[in-house]
């Protein structure tokens, strides 16, 4: 008896849930959605604490370390005996043969990995002031690896150094703030101006439906390079980096909405002399109504795969503007900048841990798309 | 249907003045012109150029009207003579410049297309008819890993490999011997295999997206009524899939077409460079950069035609397939 109640009780949930609560039902059934929700979640939170996460700011390089390989931790004591992981510095070293400039690990001196170790002051969300990090280098004694000035006297590189000798993955910590947030913004303002001018373009037809589609005509027959090549030029050049950037996504959007609202065009025009609207419009229902109650539900499912390949979209076009220059420029940090250091074969032979910025890029873009494919399963009303 | 056609041509007319005016307005934005780039590029190999001379280039160049006149001058070469401006960069008519690499441009883009439709239908139908199945997640998976990488590392890494494997380097779908000798039916091989990398680099990055759209639409078509009665009256599944369901998911898809060659374009730019192909996009860039702008001009217009003309054959094919969209358009 009481399982039988309890059986009418979630069938009462199931039936009384709304649209939304019933997708974010499916959508916990669906695992690699819900993995990939996870993922981005733990990106995302990465990319918010970033000063915390990462062990050295973006101010902080060192030419001795340029190029280097991922800083090696030892485990083991000369003796063999375990001890608490350790690093050691960098030196340089001149072999008298060929005069040319060794760097080799300088194994007189440990420095110990610490957690919540003292590193750079900075402002956590902008405000609270610290200067503690997830983990850095102390030396035996427990005090800062950095000499009376401040400078580190030996780093350690989860993912190696760039060019310039800083440290990859603070890089890529950093990078995410930009390269995470700001194809957001891009693909909703797409997603919202495609619904809105597709929508209306083809449920009211005539007049309005030709000259939206001229102007969709006119913007999605210009190839998107000479417009990001002009527009980053014409942006003037003292504005700080990340918000010219913010600039061009939005401008980029005004002009990217364009192929969802074709679709969504197609989709109103065959939908609109469906019976069920009829009906509704003779029951006196307003034009908006329609659209939002009984049409755009319809193709939702649509909208959805859209709007989740919009965003990785984004992210990806951010990284060829900057292979070519025309997005963010160093010091500013996003992934695109960091993957401008793999351009071409030698960089990548001889410091193939450049490439593990595109190791985040291509989680973060397959995260939307299982998400995007969850969400899809989710919004379709039929399972 | 020709009248429709007839119409939607004479429709480009004013398409192509709008984007051309567009183009031209875009091309000026930058400070500057091709003088100053000019002057710039010279100072620095230390030739110094007095303000005089720099008047005098501008002067010969014609740069020195407002640019709505020399847009205007622009369109009317173009209209009256056929003649699409000097390119400052080569020294050369703008044509010639552009002929030079226009085939190579719309065999590539052409092949890439072909590519990746051709690809992505099936992979993106199977997909849906055997919806959670392994095939479904080994298939969709190359998919999004193609789409997951930039173009131009992907090229980088795919060029590293076959350099490890060969001890080759294939830059450019050309050999040098090829450049010297012509082509003769014993290089086809060879070009065929420096094809393939640029085809696997621009085309994926595509399909991902024509995968999971074909596989959302054959799915939501498949959960309809009337898959239920044709299945119920006793249709093959062959005719279910390919005679109502296909039907109807292409609409999306073919929506894109414009859209889809529009990515091409852009997306073998860089893949291009990044190559070393000899087709438009690198060109395209260089005069970009250094402010031609006849030449950026007449390879955007150029490229912006042949969308619309994708654009054209995407709305012909929609009322094809869309009975409903024929009426909307007769009505």
């Amino acid at each position: 008896m009481a399982l039988f109640r309890k059986k009418t009780a979630s069938d009462e949930s199931y039936y009384m849930a709304s649209q939304w609560t019933l997708m974010w039902r499916k959508l916990q059934k669906h695992k690699l959605a819900k993995f990939s929700l996870v993922i981005l979640a733990i990106l995302y939170l990465g990319a918010l604490f970033a000063d915390f996460f990462a062990p050295y700011g973006l101010e902080e390089f060192s030419a001795l370390y340029k190029n280097t390989a991922p800083t090696k931790i030892y485990w083991q004591d000369e003796d063999g005996s375990f001890s608490r992981p350790y690093v050691y510095g960098l030196k340089k070293v001149n072999d008298r043969k060929t005069f040319k400039v060794i760097i080799t690990e300088d194994t007189t001196k440990k420095y110990y990995i610490d957690l919540f170790a003292e590193g750079m002051e900075y402002k956590l969300f902008g405000v609270i002031p610290s200067n503690t990090h997830l983990f850095g280098l102390v030396d035996e004694a427990g005090n800062p690896a950095r000499d009376a000035n401040g400078k580190a006297l030996a780093r350690i590189h989860l993912f190696g150094a760039d060019s310039t000798g800083a440290c990859i993955f603070s890089r890529v910590l950093f990078g995410a703030r930009v390269s995470l947030t700001i194809p957001f913004v891009s693909a909703a303002i797409s997603f919202v101006l495609g619904i809105l001018l597709g929508g209306i373009s083809g449920y009211f037809g005539g007049v309005v439906d030709n000259v939206i589609q001229r102007i969709i005509e006119v913007l999605s027959a210009i190839p998107s390079i000479p417009l990001w090549m002009a527009l980053s030029a014409a942006i003037p050049p003292d504005i700080p980096v990340s918000s010219m950037y913010l600039y061009i996504t939005i401008i980029l959007s005004f002009i990217g909405w364009t192929g969802l609202a074709r679709v969504v065009r197609g989709k109103f025009i065959s939908l609109r002399k469906e019976d069920y609207v009829t009906a509704a419009r003779l029951a006196g229902v307003s034009d908006l109504k329609i659209i939002t109650k009984h049409l755009v539900p319809g193709f939702l499912s649509y909208l959805i795969v859209n709007l989740t390949l919009g965003i990785p979209g984004s992210i990806l076009g951010e990284t060829s503007m900057s292979y070519l220059g025309l997005g963010m420029k160093a010091p500013a940090t996003s992934w695109g900048v960091l993957l401008k250091e793999t351009e071409d074969l030698v960089s990548v032979a001889q410091c193939p841990w450049k490439m593990i910025p595109l190791i985040f890029v291509i989680v973060t873009v397959l995260a939307f798309n299982f998400l995007g494919d969850g969400l899809r399963d989710a919004a379709d009303p039929y399972k | 249907m020709l009248s429709y056609i007839g119409k939607r041509i004479l429709m480009f007319i004013p398409t192509l003045i709008i984007i051309s005016f567009l183009i031209f307005f875009i091309i000026q934005l930058p400070p500057g012109d091709y003088v100053t780039s000019y002057v710039a590029a010279m100072a620095a190999e230390g030739e110094i150029f007095t303000a005089e001379q720099i008047a005098d280039l501008r002067v010969q160049f014609g740069l020195d009207d407002p640019w709505f006149i020399q847009y205007f001058n622009w369109v009317k070469g173009i209209v009256t003579e056929g003649d699409f401006g000097y390119s400052f960069e080569y020294g050369r008519d703008v044509w010639d410049v552009i002929m030079d690499r226009l085939y190579l441009t719309l065999a590539v883009s052409f092949i890439i297309l072909i590519f990746q439709y051709g690809v992505s239908l099936p992979i993106g139908i199977y997909c849906a008819n055997h919806q959670y199945s392994a095939g479904d997640y080994v298939l969709s998976f190359f998919g999004f890993i193609g789409t997951a990488t930039p173009n131009f590392l992907l090229a980088i890494i795919i060029m590293y490999y076959i350099y490890v494997k060969t001890g080759n380097v294939y830059l450019g779908l050309f050999s040098t011997e090829m450049l010297q000798n012509g082509m003769r039916w014993e290089y086809v091989p060879e070009f065929l295999g420096r094809c393939a990398i640029p085809l696997i680099v621009i085309g994926t990055s595509g399909t991902c997206g024509i995968i999971r759209t074909v596989r959302a639409q054959m799915l939501d078509e498949q959960a309809r009524q009337y898959t239920l009665c044709a299945r119920a009256k006793g249709c093959s599944e062959w005719t279910i899939t390919y005679k109502y369901c296909l039907r109807a998911a292409l609409n999306p898809v073919v929506s894109g077409l414009a859209g889809s060659l529009r990515t091409i374009f852009s997306g073998s730019t860089v893949s291009a460079i990044v190559m070393n192909l000899a087709i438009q996009g690198p060109v395209l860039l260089a005069a970009l950069k250094s402010q031609d702008m006849y030449l950026a001009g007449t390879i955007v217009l150029i490229q912006a035609v042949l969308v619309l003309v994708g654009t054209l054959l995407s709305d012909i094919a929609l009322a094809w397939l869309d009975p409903r969209i024929r009426f909307a358009e007769r009505s």
